[in-house]
């Protein structure tokens, strides 16, 4: 019992990794095509191998510590990124049957706890690089995600209410008539915000901010150290992804095709929706961010718990 | 708010425009005529060298690439030696207006990358073409006063005779 169960985790997680590292490709290529170009084609048919070929060159790169760093959290700090972002799906239910702790009676709150940890390793990057544009990036870092990790909470009470459970399998089968995007719509729009902030994703990825800061808080990472924080981000994704379709699109659940299939494409079409993001919208500037997650998104989500308890207190079991 | 609306939408219909990239291994650009690219050494229509070393390609090249030794030979100029470091050109074209004789042109070719940097010194033999090049009639010494081998002073093209000057004398 023990022994299939590990099998399944270790299996999630070879499928977690391979398809961040895949998403890379995805990601390149359709950059490439909404800004009319190819994208990576070389490589392998329709260049789905660029990933081996990256992987391969990054793995071979000089794996530098720079003298002037504080060495133990430099290493540690792209290990708690990727970690946390791994960690936070073991709570996702992919089907019933598929999946670690889908039934975890704290799922919700587990996911937020976890996400909300992975601020530790881009904070602790950007002070162990000893640089002045890491720590900048850092600091960014910490300010937005803090700030966006307070409505992303909020944004989840309406769910958590209409649902009556924490447990994320509860969640899905709660929406068995009408997916959640229907009646927590604000809610899903303020989750997908603090989701896409919370992952620093453009337009949100002030901590990188290639133009100010030159990468952010890894400015100073190299080789597989940088592919950690490459592939944790892609993961981070893929975590926000998945559950926005368990939390607000209906997790499996959906008619003719098998939950697996269901639950795979809505998430593929919220990566897209991701990359889309990236394509089309510029990064606001810092002021703006924290502008928008304090004074709009913040009393929004609050609006959102006191209107559906009115509702949900007017209407009992409406 | 609409605004971003937008731009996601336009952005997402560009998934249905044609790609701009040219698949270029596979796929040749179109280089005009004139485009600027590897440099040639051009001949007369006779076959005989086009350049007769004045250096005035070495004085205008920017980046100092250009380096020959001129030589004689029975009232002619040519270069003893004449090279262009590729791996310094830039391409520019000076050397081909800087040249009185069209003896330096510039090709519509760019592929000549090598994995040895010396291998981008090209030398005199490197450079000469057989051929015209981009002024196909041209012959320096068929048009210039100079008297060479075979062509003495006033058998030019367009050239009289020349004046004996002592029958000016009053």
């Amino acid at each position: 019992m023990i022994l299939l169960n590990l099998l399944d985790i270790i299996g999630i997680l070879l499928v977690l990794v391979i398809a961040a590292a895949g998403l890379t490709w995805i990601e390149r290529r359709l950059l490439g095509f909404w800004q009319d170009r190819r994208g990576p084609n070389r490589v392998g048919p329709f260049g789905s191998l660029q990933v081996l070929a990256d992987m391969l060159k990054i793995l071979f790169k000089q794996d530098w510590v720079p003298p002037f760093a504080d060495r133990a959290l430099f290493v540690l700090a792209p290990a708690m990124v990727m970690a946390t972002a791994l960690l936070a799906f073991a709570v996702v239910p992919v089907t019933p049957s598929i999946g670690i702790v889908g039934n975890l009676n704290i799922g919700v709150l587990f996911f937020l706890a976890v996400t909300s940890l992975s601020v530790y390793g881009v904070v602790l990057a950007g002070w162990s690089s000893n640089n002045k544009f890491s720590l900048l990036g850092g600091m960014r870092a910490t300010a937005q995600l803090v700030s966006y990790e307070v409505f992303m909470g909020l944004s989840l009470i309406g769910v958590v209410m209409l649902a009556g459970s924490f447990s994320l399998a509860d969640i899905v089968r709660a929406q068995r008539h009408v997916w959640f995007i229907l009646p927590q719509f604000p809610g899903f729009l303020l989750f997908l915000i603090a989701g896409i902030a919370e992952t620093h994703r453009l337009p949100f990825d002030l901590p990188e901010g290639e133009n100010e800061l030159g990468a952010g808080f890894h400015t100073e990472y190299s080789g597989m150290k940088f592919g950690m924080f490459f592939i944790g981000e892609y993961v981070g994704i893929l975590v926000i992804a998945a559950m926005t379709t368990i939390l607000f699109l209906g997790g499996w659940q959906g008619p003719m095709l098998p939950p697996l299939l269901w639950f795979l494409g809505k998430t593929a079409v919220l990566v897209a929706f991701f990359i889309l993001l990236r394509a089309a919208l510029p990064r606001p500037r810092y002021d703006q961010l924290m502008a928008l997650g304090w004074k709009l998104m913040l009393p929004l989500s609050l609006l959102n718990i006191a209107v559906t308890g009115a509702i949900m207190l007017a209407w009992p079991g409406g | 708010m609409f605004s971003t609306l937008q731009t996601l939408w336009l952005t997402f219909l560009h998934l249905f425009h044609r790609s701009e990239t040219v698949q270029y291994p596979e796929q040749k650009p179109y280089l005009a005529p004139r485009y600027r690219g590897r440099i040639v050494l051009t001949r007369d229509p006779d076959g005989a060298e086009r350049c007769v070393s004045c250096y005035l390609c070495a004085v205008a090249c920017p980046v100092a690439c250009i380096s020959l030794q001129k030589a004689e030979e029975a009232g002619r100029w040519y270069p003893e030696y004449f090279r262009i470091n590729f791996s310094r050109c830039i391409f520019c074209g000076f050397c081909e207006e800087a040249c009185p004789t069209n003896a330096i042109q510039l090709t519509p070719d760019f592929e000549m990358c090598e994995y040895e940097r010396p291998n981008l010194v090209y030398e005199k033999e490197d450079l000469l073409i057989n051929g015209t090049g981009k002024y196909p009639g041209y012959n320096f010494y068929r048009v210039s006063g100079l008297a060479i081998p075979g062509k003495d002073k006033g058998e030019a093209e367009h050239e009289r005779p020349p004046v004996d000057i002592h029958s000016l004398l009053p």
